[in-house]
């Protein structure tokens, strides 16, 4: 160490006004300067999937849902398909494509919620009064078709629990012009030369790091990965759609190109409502009731993946043929993406904490199931950053 | 000192207290404070530390990790105070019940002068609940 250099251990959290969540980020400082950062976790643990083996299938599709509150059809949309492909279900092709078309409506309103965000933690209040009020036109049409804002139940094992209704098919067309609008607008706030200087060179992410660290979603595709979920893997009507969507990927790696591959997203995914829209299949049928579904699921295991907004999430489900789960096993993107927040936080002066920390959108109440117990004290701790890319190859 | 009592009630500062919330609840709240429906009107401010807070508004169950945080951000905020159970898990625990780490719902840990309940409450029904919360400031005499 040199001489005359003083490190400061700094908390940032568990309740912090930029952390919203709870989570607890030390911070090792030199100065002003983050020399190096560990996330503990454990705050929002719940116990979710400890508590999907205590529930029948069909229950756990409400447990799920409730692993996150703002990508809420995701983590059900996902859980259905590891179902369906353990027990052979079709799920009619208009349902997938509902299915997609309100993925891709959360995708809107996660990125322009996202958006608000960033401009909260920029102080830029504006910005985040401007994202939420257009992010309620997503919202309404999403409580029109479905009855509610955020837990909007659509999915059910086999099919989906919602129809589409030419009323709301009509108002989603006149959103995806606006989306467009919107996505516009942002990229111009982005360029601003104000908000630019706090984000560009900012919490710089390498394509070799976001590749060690296992980076997923627009975290990575800013480092210049690669890589998406519904064109690589294609799952629900992402496989007819593929010609409708590109995927936007930058190399810059820094906060802005974040959260200008999350804008790009706002216009793929208007593209991608369009096409969905146009093609619409007419094969309404009813999914399977559930004292079916609990009879007929046999034993048997299964992963599937989908795109959440932040990145690709991924079940895995085994089944014990009486209706219930032996094991649910979830992995967040955001679990994915922390390795890489505690890369880009090295060296960051500690005022641009707050925007380097949102611009991976990490959602906490998603990725809290890890616990680590030591099986010769049974003492519980939580697991520090560090130690957790240590482990991954083993433990993810 | 009825200025400052009715002055608290008109301008009643919120904090948040994230007890093992899924962020449903959370968004919910945060929408509550943006144009659409603009809690800033009713003079609500999110604030960031519970020292300078009138209205603690706890969501989520209340795990064993968030139990003692719950409890030191409620033991903070100078009195008189009022505090807000925002939605189902907040009220009752909802889907949470029975887990390992489930505490009990925070009326369970504190005293709760509003719940609002909901999975997750509508923004309509937040505000309500704020302003009910705001009446109760306004009766305590400080």
């Amino acid at each position: 160490m040199e001489v005359g250099r003083r490190l400061t251990r700094l908390p940032f959290g568990p309740l912090h006004p930029a952390t919203k969540e709870p989570a607890l980020l030390m911070l090792t400082v030199d100065g002003e300067r983050v020399v190096e950062a560990e996330l503990r976790l454990g705050y929002v643990y719940r116990g979710i999937e400890a508590l999907a083996q205590t529930r029948n299938i069909v229950q756990v599709l409400h447990l799920v849902e409730r692993v996150c509150g703002i990508c809420s059809h995701a983590h059900p949309f996902c859980y259905v398909q590891a179902v369906e492909s353990v027990a052979g279900i079709e799920p009619p092709g208009r349902a997938l494509y509902i299915r997609t078309i309100v993925a891709e409506l959360e995708r809107l309103q996660n990125h322009l919620l996202w958006m608000g965000v960033l401009g909260y933690q920029l102080g830029f209040t504006a910005l985040f009064m401007y994202a939420w009020r257009v992010r309620e036109s997503v919202l309404d049409i999403l409580e029109e078709m479905t009855g509610n804002r955020i837990m909007r139940g659509v999915n059910a094992i086999g099919g989906v629990r919602v129809d589409l209704s030419d009323r709301v098919k009509a108002k989603m067309e006149a959103l995806v012009k606006d989306a467009r609008k919107w996505a516009a607008f942002l990229s111009d706030v982005l360029h601003d030369k104000t908000v630019e200087a706090r984000l560009a060179g900012v919490g710089v992410l390498t394509r070799s790091d976001a590749v060690s660290t296992g980076a997923v979603g627009p975290t990575a595709r800013a480092s210049g990965v690669d890589f998406d979920v519904r064109r690589d893997y294609p799952h629900a009507a992402y496989e007819d759609l593929r010609g409708a969507f590109s995927v936007p990927v930058l190399s810059s790696g820094d906060a802005l190109a974040r959260a200008e591959v999350r804008v790009a997203e706002l216009a793929e995914s208007a593209n991608l409502l369009e096409a969905a829209l146009d093609t619409l299949p007419s094969d309404r049928r009813s999914p399977p009731p559930p004292h079916r579904v609990l009879r007929e699921v046999p034993e048997g295991e299964s992963v599937a993946k989908v795109e959440a907004p932040r990145g690709e999430l991924f079940y895995y489900a085994r089944t014990d043929g009486k209706g219930f789960l032996k094991r649910l096993r979830i992995r967040t993107p955001t679990l994915a993406n922390l390795p890489a927040l505690a890369v880009m936080l090295k060296d960051v002066e500690l005022a641009d904490v707050p925007a380097v920390y949102a611009s991976i959108d990490p959602c906490i109440s998603c990725t809290e199931r890890v616990l680590v117990v030591d099986a010769r004290s049974g003492a519980w701790r939580e697991t520090s950053l560090r130690e957790l890319g240590k482990g991954c190859g083993a433990a993810c | 000192m009825v200025f400052v009592s009715r002055s608290r009630a008109k301008s009643p500062w919120i904090f948040q207290v994230n007890a093992a919330s899924c962020n449903g609840c959370l968004i919910e709240l945060l929408a509550a404070l943006s144009p659409r429906y603009d809690a800033e009107r009713l003079g609500c401010v999110l604030v960031g530390s519970p020292r300078h807070a009138d209205i603690l508004v706890a969501m989520g169950p209340v795990t064993s990790k968030t139990l003692p945080v719950l409890v030191r951000a409620y033991r903070q905020m100078p009195e008189p105070k009022v505090t807000v159970a925002l939605g189902t898990c907040a009220v009752s625990g909802g889907v949470f019940v029975g887990s390992h780490v489930f505490e009990g719902p925070v009326g369970k840990v504190l005293p709760v002068d509003v719940y609002i309940g909901g999975c997750p409450p509508k923004p309509e029904a937040i505000l309500r609940g704020l302003m009910k919360a705001a009446e109760k400031l306004e009766g305590v005499r400080g």
